[in-house]
């Protein structure tokens, strides 16, 4: 299957931010890079289960809010404690204002 | 042959530190030394969630498999109880012997002890695994627990208690519960989602006496009051475990003394970790002894860093967190530094106070809201300390001005 689901607007994500998208069952987080590029990872942290969204996002790092576990979004890489298992990430399309991503 | 890194205490700090060792390229010996039969863990779920899980589970910091693949020798269940700083070896329990080239203490904190007779098995306290199996098995509905000491091991306890269905007495002698660290008006708040949750919470009253025949407890207030529990769990702080460090002559100051690069009065030994005192470079080297988890990890791998030469001065700004019921608490900084407040609300009821020095100067913020709410918050205000940055009152008191422009000033 590889279907583009829209997640949201290009607006509705300030630079340097990340919003959280559910879909399906599951929770998403959406990044939008300094360098105005969207990006998507799983919704939760992988050391306990927390929304990443509520997290703050630096350059190409998303910080968890709940222990400052980081991960690269753009690649998913968990870069240091207390997170060691990497981030799902997802295929990310900008179309007529649109952010899709693909669920695969 | 190299001698290699010894670590005694294979805790958050000791953990993080053998892991760092690697990670940074060392390939001599790493020997981690825990007198716990565990692997090293994360204590903070032992008041949380870990107590409300019908079994509870380790949250292991590094799996046998891990340490084996990094060639990290774990040896649990044994105490470190001499240090030979001429032959720079360790003795342990167990009647081996260690030689180390640098030496890191991660030997943590233990619970103050409630100096008072009377105190039997049903009074415990609570810092291992094994401490928490224990409390867990009297965690049941209709059960009567007190907890004596309204700190934050305490009042996470309360709640999980709570959510077990116990039922839950805390008792403070102080006029109010957190009076340690936490503002009066963010404590009030924790106060009251204790009590509406059914925890009966009596402050300003030391304990007279304490009588524990093995089934119950009978807890006599200095006002007269009496509370009858199954179970007492004293939390009324930690002191750290500095006896290995002062017997080998090490300085002792609040903790195990050591400089900005974590290293004690001897060269060669390292401490860090709730067990060290060390100079906080953001308050202009003010010596302080934290009991925070993230300082653990930072210091254990900043230790390691250190024990391979890196001469790295420790620049981390303290922070804190705590959950009790749907809240969460978080403090970056020591409000105590602060003398004027400035509150900057957030939705769903969540705020944050600002600490600011004399000078203008941000210090501290606390903060205190539902879920996460306070996270990026406190997260940008925690730059704003270590930048020492002078944001003006009025910005960080409104929602429409965003923080993070504040740091880009
Ligand atoms: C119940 C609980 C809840 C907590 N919740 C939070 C929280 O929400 N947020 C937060 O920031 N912090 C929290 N903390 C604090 C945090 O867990 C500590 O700051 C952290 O564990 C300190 O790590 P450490 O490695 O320095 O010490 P420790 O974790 O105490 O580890 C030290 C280890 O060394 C061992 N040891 C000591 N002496 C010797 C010896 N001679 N030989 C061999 N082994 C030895 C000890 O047995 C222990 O296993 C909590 C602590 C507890 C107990
Ligand atoms: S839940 Fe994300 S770092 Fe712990």
């Amino acid at each position: 299957m590889s279907d583009w689901v829209e997640a949201c607007a290009t607006g509705d994500i300030d630079e340097e931010d990340v919003m959280r998208f559910d879909h399906g069952g599951r929770t998403f987080a959406i990044y939008r890079s300094p360098d105005d590029e969207f990006f998507a990872t799983d919704g939760l942290c992988t050391h306990e289960k927390v929304h990443l969204a509520d997290g703050l996002v630096m350059d190409d790092i998303i910080e968890c809010p709940k222990h400052n576990g980081r991960f690269n979004y753009k690649t998913g890489d968990a870069r240091g404690a207390p997170v060691c298992v990497n981030l799902k990430t997802y295929p990310v399309k900008v179309d007529a204002g649109k952010v899709l991503i693909r669920i695969g | 042959m190299a001698r290699g890194m010894v670590i005694i205490g294979a805790g958050e700090c000791g953990g993080r530190a053998a892991l760092a060792l690697r990670e940074l390229g060392y390939d001599g010996p790493v020997t981690l030394v825990g007198d716990e039969p565990h692997l090293p863990y994360e204590r903070p779920p032992l008041s949380k969630d870990a107590m409300v899980s019908e079994a509870p589970e380790i949250k292991a910091i590094a799996s046998d498999a891990i340490l084996a693949e990094k060639s990290i020798r774990h040896i649990h269940s044994v105490q470190a109880v001499a240090i030979d700083r001429t032959a720079h070896a360790v003795r342990l329990s167990d009647g081996s012997v260690l030689p180390y080239d640098k030496l890191l203490l991660a030997t943590g904190s233990t619970p103050r002890k409630l100096p008072m007779p009377g105190l039997g098995r049903r009074c415990v306290y609570l810092r291992t695994f094994t401490d928490a199996l224990a409390i867990r098995a009297h965690l049941t509905a209709g059960n009567r627990i007190a907890i004596i000491g309204g700190g934050f091991i305490g009042l996470e306890l309360a709640a999980a208690a709570r959510k077990l269905g116990a039922a839950v007495t805390v008792i403070e002698a102080q006029s109010r519960i957190l009076m340690r660290g936490v503002p009066a008006e963010i404590a009030r708040i924790i106060h009251d989602a204790h009590v509406a949750e059914g925890v009966d919470i009596l402050c300003g009253d030391g304990i007279a006496s304490i009588a524990d025949d093995g089934n119950e407890v009978r807890i006599t207030l200095a006002d007269g009051q009496e509370i009858s529990a199954d179970l007492a769990v004293i939390g009324i702080g930690a002191m750290p475990v500095t006896g290995l460090a002062a017997e080998a002559g090490l300085t002792i100051d609040n903790g195990i003394a050591v400089d900005a690069e974590l290293r004690s009065s001897d060269p060669d030994i390292f401490a860090a970790g709730d067990c060290c005192s060390f100079p906080l470079t953001v308050y202009g080297g003010r010596r302080v002894r934290l009991e925070a988890w993230r300082n653990a990890q930072e210091q254990g791998a900043l230790a390691a860093r250190n024990m391979l030469g890196a001469g790295e001065a420790h620049a981390a700004v303290p922070w804190f967190w705590s959950d009790q019921y749907g809240l969460s608490l978080q403090i970056a900084g020591l409000s105590d530094e602060g003398r004027s407040t400035v509150r900057r609300d957030l939705e769903g009821g969540a705020f944050i106070l600002f600490h600011l020095a004399e000078d203008g100067r941000l210090v501290a913020a606390s903060g205190i809201g539902p879920g996460n709410a306070v996270a990026r918050d406190i997260r940008l205000a925690e730059m704003l300390i270590g930048k020492r940055a002078k944001p003006a009152p009025e910005a960080l008191g409104s929602q429409a001005v965003k923080l993070k422009s504040l740091l880009a000033a």
